[in-house]
């Protein structure tokens, strides 16, 4: 039953990628032929291809796979559909590391640097709060988060306001999501190899976790050892995206539901499936970002929202108008 | 043939909740084949109790033993494989079928890279027949009613196959008919395959009818437990409720009306 319906779903997704890196290779405000860049490496074609489409195309894919993944770990932990990678302040962090960098003029490696220890440091900071005396229930991490990622938003605002003027538009960038300096995608890549099997392994667990610590732990599940794994798996997850691209929205909140609706429930065709469609709904949001109002870029978290919500509300009306699953 | 160690055994079991004294001492076996209710007012802790026999919470002293296996020693699935539990409340946060929901009965046979073979589909959808559930397997769980949900959990736990089933008030949101064709459903499955039921009821009659023992929690620690024909007596149960009963006599034994 489960295997006849997986199929077509992930084959489906698996098509839309590669058409997705296909259009992200040919589109940008230099014109490529990318038959012909590959046929002839010398030429400057082959160079724009080799040396900035294709590992911007690359990062594009694994930050919105890192948010699809890290979106529904979150919503399953939680045991919230409307949480999204975000929820728990690690994108504040990581705002707040990357914002000092700006401001201190710092080059790519030192923001990602600056970043990625900001998120990490929110990571630990809700992580060490919420355990109290050794008690970790779902609403004391739900609540230190959200508590503690209005905490960095206040932090923005007064960073965004006491800044120099020449420093906010690449600030405002950054916040909105922006791909623009993700020409590195070997971190990316690493950590996705390692969270995508370690998440598709825990699949089953998580199926049963979405009805309920309880339930889950009378069913067999080690409920301590998983909320702690998922919990990791997450933050990193999301550390790893928002140091490469910002704080790029709505990718981590929709494409587990976009499955959902697709009929993807379980999670074992969800963990999969999330990870080809965040990447993908990134990967054409940013070559869409490049082409809009070409020669300039657009900051690409304003595409992934104009683009996601019709969708998304498209599939919610319809799913809304059958009762069965 | 040596004898086979009892099923669930408590030996000196102190539970406490908050401040609530549960049980303080509790020593009883279930064998198999068995049907045990527990009877006992609102707050009084018999969540508590069920939750600490399938392991989900600790004891403050005492020990469990399932199969003369000390509980804590075994890991979460090898418990599950053994006992499983109807939870009071359910989290239905996320859509998934009536199938996919009792399907998850399997979980504990199957390793983490296995997918559910056909056998499992068939002691799924066997179990859902069984809770009169086979037309709403295609039925996303968050659109049933209390009582049809209520069936899907009851229809989980048996397709966990397990050989001690504790159920926490199976007969919420149940109407007359379901009560009593899901216990006759719950308790004849379970003297045919030789498992043990616990169940928590709020209906003396009900246990009266399907229990062979009760377990009656008296508050502050205090219990009584055995055959139903010794414990189920109209002082007792008073005690019990604190509000006076009348026994009267019916074919099927005798029954309490409250007065």
């Amino acid at each position: 039953m489960h295997q006849t319906r997986t199929r077509p779903l992930l084959l489906t997704l698996i098509t839309a990628t590669l058409l997705g890196g296909w259009f992200s290779l040919n589109s940008g405000s230099v014109p490529v032929a990318v038959w012909d860049a590959i046929q002839h490496p010398q030429t400057l074609n082959a160079q724009v291809l080799w040396e900035l489409r294709l590992p911007r195309t690359l990062a594009a894919f694994i930050t919105g796979a890192l948010l699809g993944i890290a979106g529904a770990l979150m919503q399953v932990l939680l045991r919230n559909p409307l949480a999204d990678p975000y929820i728990l302040g690690v994108s504040g962090g990581a705002s707040v590391g990357a914002l000092f960098a700006i401001l201190a003029g710092a080059g790519t490696l030192v923001l990602q640097s600056s970043a990625f220890a900001g998120a990490l440091l929110s990571t630990l900071l809700v992580f060490s709060l919420s355990r109290g005396r050794g008690n970790w229930d779902t609403t004391r991490l739900l609540l230190t988060g959200v508590v503690l990622a209005a905490g960095w938003g206040a932090l923005i605002s007064l960073l965004l306001v006491t800044s120099p003027g020449t420093r906010v538009q690449g600030m405002l960038f950054w916040l909105m999501g922006d791909l623009s300096s993700a020409t590195m995608p070997l971190a990316g890549s690493l950590v996705l190899i390692l969270i995508a099997p370690l998440a598709f392994f825990l699949s089953a667990s998580l199926n049963l976790l979405a009805g309920g610590e309880l339930k889950a732990a009378s069913l067999g599940v080690a409920i301590g050892r998983l909320r702690l794994i998922i919990y990791i798996l997450a933050s990193l997850a999301t550390a790893t995206a928002v140091t490469q691209a910002g704080n790029v929205g709505f990718i981590g909140l929709i494409a587990p539901h976009m499955l959902r609706l697709a009929g993807a429930r379980d999670h074992r065709l969800l963990v999969p499936g999330v990870i080809l469609l965040g990447g993908t709904l990134l990967l054409v949001a940013d070559a869409l970002s490049r082409m809009v109002i070409a020669p300039r870029q657009l900051p690409v978290g304003i595409l992934t929202a104009l683009l996601g919500v019709p969708l998304f509300l498209y599939l919610l009306y319809r799913s809304g108008r059958t009762h069965d699953a | 043939m040596p004898e086979l160690p009892p099923l669930l055994k408590c030996t000196g079991l102190d539970i406490d909740v908050g401040n609530v004294v549960v049980t303080r001492g509790l020593e009883f076996t279930i064998e198999s084949g068995q049907c045990w209710c527990v009877l006992g007012r609102n707050g009084i802790g018999k969540t508590t109790l069920l939750h600490t026999l399938a392991g989900l919470r600790a004891s403050r002293s005492g020990s469990i033993e399932l199969n003369a296996t000390p509980l804590y020693q075994l890991s979460r699935r090898k418990v599950a494989q053994k006992l499983g539990i109807v939870l009071q409340h359910h989290e239905d946060n996320f859509p998934a079928t009536v199938a996919e929901t009792v399907l998850q009965g399997r979980h504990p046979h199957l390793h983490s890279w296995q997918w559910e073979s056909a056998e499992d589909h068939r002691i799924a959808m066997q179990a859902i027949a069984r809770l009169g559930l086979s037309g709403y397997a295609a039925r996303n769980i968050q659109t049933l009613s209390g009582g049809e949900r209520q069936r899907v959990s009851i229809a989980t736990l048996l397709a966990q196959e397990t050989e001690l089933l504790l159920l926490d008030e199976p007969t919420n949101h149940l109407d007359l008919h379901h009560r009593l064709q899901v216990l006759e459903t719950l308790v004849s499955h379970g003297r045919q395959t030789n498992r043990a039921v616990l169940m928590v009821l709020h209906d003396i009659n009900l246990a009266a009818r399907f229990a062979d023992h009760v377990l009656l929690l008296l508050g502050n620690g205090e219990s009584r437990l055995g055959k139903k024909e010794q414990i189920l007596e109209t002082t007792a149960l008073e005690r019990l409720y604190g509000h006076p009963l009348t026994r009267i006599e019916t074919p099927r034994g005798p029954a309490w009306l409250p007065q």
